[in-house]
């Protein structure tokens, strides 16, 4: 199988995509002959053209806008955000526009588009610059949250997201696309709502999703060196929310943690705990635990950058005190 | 600030105080390069914006501006910052992200800012900080002060909805504020041109809002000084808001880790001809002054900022307390009495 970067999976489901179906195109800042910020539609513009590769002003606002109304009259358009900070300002058009154009017309229309942006701190871009801010998106009915966390599911969740006929913010991760995994070649489709068993184990479940699903898979290695075996979870996408299998490894575990790098109150890991405690009470040896950001806008100063952000200690020293193994 | 006496030399330039100008811009160039400098060095992380090339405009609007005048900028906004006073050794913490910073080193390059020499803030959304302007020029009509607000962007941010918000606020109320593009070009990578419409992004827009809409060479100071002093002037009076759209050009690339290459080559060449701070060089001896003294002016220049960097490399990095500070403000009760 190739192995291939984060940004080449997601270049090679783009092209796949539009060499497929004629009405995908994609928009965004510098996405032409600059090929994005990350670089993610490198080689489109000249592959396509102008009008199926748009590079557009700077209007997040504008951008989104047209996209809905692109994607109510038969087109499917990708719109890249340069990064998850600057959604804000097109925000309106997809709480309340995309989101709620099929329930609010009766099913009259559909809006078939993805929003692919990246998220995340770690490059010391500061507060403006480093957000986590996809668990707003995932509050909304109407819209989905996706968030890949390995090479090939960048691919494959990213071709089932333009396939589907919701508005759906595909979150990508600045510090995941120099990444490299195998990715199946062709077409490859990777189902939405179903989350992956990244490894399985029997004391303690892990939960997470995008790029913290490597500190989790860090911290089950250091666990396993003390006798812990941590089952660890990538949720995929934040909605739809794969509870079951979820439940499962809960239930068999009887230990749950969630790890995201977003911040702590009202952040997934509160409605992730709430679902647990709701659905697996009974199986829980040990509160839910939750291992985020520190709320705090991101600070610029190298070490408090890394104090702000979930570390593998915090994962590793919380699983350890939940099995009773310090 | 020093009050320098017009001498007879000084006549023949509409700057008031046109050493005190000079050293400046030559302020605002060397730590420019000086941050260049230690960028490459690694004492400076993240992202940094430099404006080499765009001195004038921010060196000749903060002239006429005076203590009480507000500036807000963009996060390529060390000009502006540096330009209205700003101590540079605080500067430089700041772009090291030390503990004797502007902003205690949590804000970095992009956010730079001091509120004691009227900087309200480096702001990193594009267009964001214009309605943030016409605020803080609301407050000085309802607390009955004189103070103008400048705020300066690109001409990327002309295309952005926050642009035309403020705009019409600002013309519909008379509001004290003075919008300043720097229209160097190039938003990112892309020409302005690209993306819109008409030939002056900011100018064109801002007199169909009703604002006074000037276009001035941004690569000259004492052009940019007089039609922001004017534009303070009709501020001040009480007379509303001016935009005035500075030609000018950014001779680096857009961040540090773009080296520029996308522009043609004697596009570049034909703008580094025009730099600002030798052009005012050049003028300065046309009206009198040594090629001695200029470079003694710049020798000490020099010798400021390589201190001031000294003096911030020598300051620790915040303690980890920092982290948790300024995330919520101290609480004020009295009002519930
Ligand atoms: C709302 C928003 N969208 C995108 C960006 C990313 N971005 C940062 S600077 C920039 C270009 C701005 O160009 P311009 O306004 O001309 O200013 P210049 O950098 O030339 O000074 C872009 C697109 C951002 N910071 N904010
Ligand atoms: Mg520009």
């Amino acid at each position: 199988m190739p192995v291939l970067t984060y940004r080449q999976a997601l270049n090679e489901a783009l092209r796949e995509e539009m060499n497929r179906d004629e009405s995908v195109f994609c928009l965004g800042e510098e996405i032409g002959r600059f090929g994005g910020s990350y670089r993610v539609t490198e080689g489109l513009l000249d592959e396509f053209g102008p009008e199926r590769i748009l590079a557009t002003p700077i209007s997040e606002l504008g951008i989104i806008g047209l996209a809905t109304g692109a994607a109510m009259t038969g087109l499917r358009p990708v719109a890249e955000i340069m990064t998850i900070n600057f959604i804000m300002v097109g925000m309106d058009q997809l709480v309340n526009n995309a989101a709620k154009i099929p329930y609010m017309f009766g099913g009259e229309a559909q809006v078939p588009i993805v929003v692919r942006t990246p998220s995340g701190a770690g490059h010391q871009l500061t507060a403006q610059h480093s957000q986590v801010l996809e668990v707003w998106f995932a509050y909304v009915p109407g819209m989905y949250v996706v968030a890949p966390s390995t090479p090939a599911d960048a691919k494959g969740l990213l071709k089932t997201c333009i396939r589907d006929n919701n508005p759906i913010l595909f979150v990508e991760n600045v510090l995941l696309y120099n990444d490299k995994g195998e990715v199946p070649d062709g077409e490859h489709i990777v189902p939405l709502g179903k989350a992956a068993i990244r490894r399985e184990g029997d004391d303690v479940t892990i939960v997470s999703y995008s790029r913290m699903v490597n500190v989790a898979l860090q911290a089950a290695d250091a666990l396993a060196d003390d006798g812990i075996s941590a089952e660890v979870i990538d949720l995929r996408s934040l909605r739809p929310l794969d509870m079951d299998t979820v439940l499962a490894s809960v239930r068999k575990t009887n230990h749950a943690m969630i790890v995201h790098e977003g911040w702590r109150k009202y952040g997934a890991g509160a409605e992730i705990a709430a679902q647990i405690q709701e659905l697996a009470f009974d199986y829980l040896d040990h509160p839910v635990q939750r291992v985020t950001g520190a709320e705090v806008p991101l600070p610029y100063a190298q070490s408090l950058e890394a104090a702000a952000l979930p570390q593998l200690e915090f994962v590793v020293d919380g699983a350890r005190t939940m099995v009773g193994k310090r | 600030m020093v009050q320098e006496a017009r001498t007879d030399r000084g006549s023949a330039l509409s700057l008031p105080r046109p050493e005190e100008a000079y050293r400046d811009m030559l302020r605002v160039r060397h730590v420019a390069e000086k941050a260049y400098e230690l960028f490459l060095k690694n004492y400076i992380h993240g992202t940094m914006h430099l404006g080499v090339g765009q001195e004038a405009v921010a060196v000749g609007v903060a002239a006429t501006l005076k203590s009480g005048d507000y500036t807000l900028g963009t996060y390529r906004g060390h000009n502006h910052v540096v330009a209205r006073g700003a101590p540079l050794d605080a500067c430089f913490g700041e772009l090291f992200g030390r503990e004797i910073g502007l902003c205690k080193g949590k804000g970095g390059s992009m956010h730079l800012t001091s509120v004691e020499h009227g900087c309200l803030g480096s702001y990193a959304i594009v267009g964001a900080h214009l309605p943030i302007a016409c605020g803080t020029a609301w407050s000085a009509r309802l607390l009955g002060t004189d103070s103008v607000t400048s705020c300066f962007f690109g001409d990327g941010a002309t295309n952005i909805g926050a642009f035309h918000e403020a705009l019409n606020l600002a013309a519909v109320w008379k509001l004290p504020v003075i919008f300043v593009c720097e229209n160097n070009l190039y938003m990112e990578y892309t020409p302005i041109a690209n993306v819109t419409a008409v030939p002056r992004p900011a100018a064109d827009r801002a007199s169909a809002y009703g604002l006074e809409s000037i276009v001035v060479d941004g690569n000259d100071i004492e052009a940019v000084y007089n039609v922001a002093a004017k534009a303070v002037q009709r501020a001040r009076a009480g007379e509303g808001p001016s935009l005035i759209e500075a030609l000018t050009y950014r001779q680096r690339g857009h961040s540090r880790t773009d080296p520029g290459r996308y522009r043609p080559s004697e596009e570049v060449a034909e703008w580094l001809e025009r730099d600002p701070v030798t052009s005012f060089a050049r003028r300065l001896e046309n009206a009198g002054w040594t090629l001695d003294e200029l470079a003694r002016i710049e020798e000490a220049v020099v010798a400021e900022v390589e201190e001031a960097a000294e003096r911030a490399l020598a300051s620790p990095p915040p303690g980890p307390e920092e982290l948790f500070t300024d995330v919520f403000c101290g609480s004020n009760t009295s009002w519930r009495n």
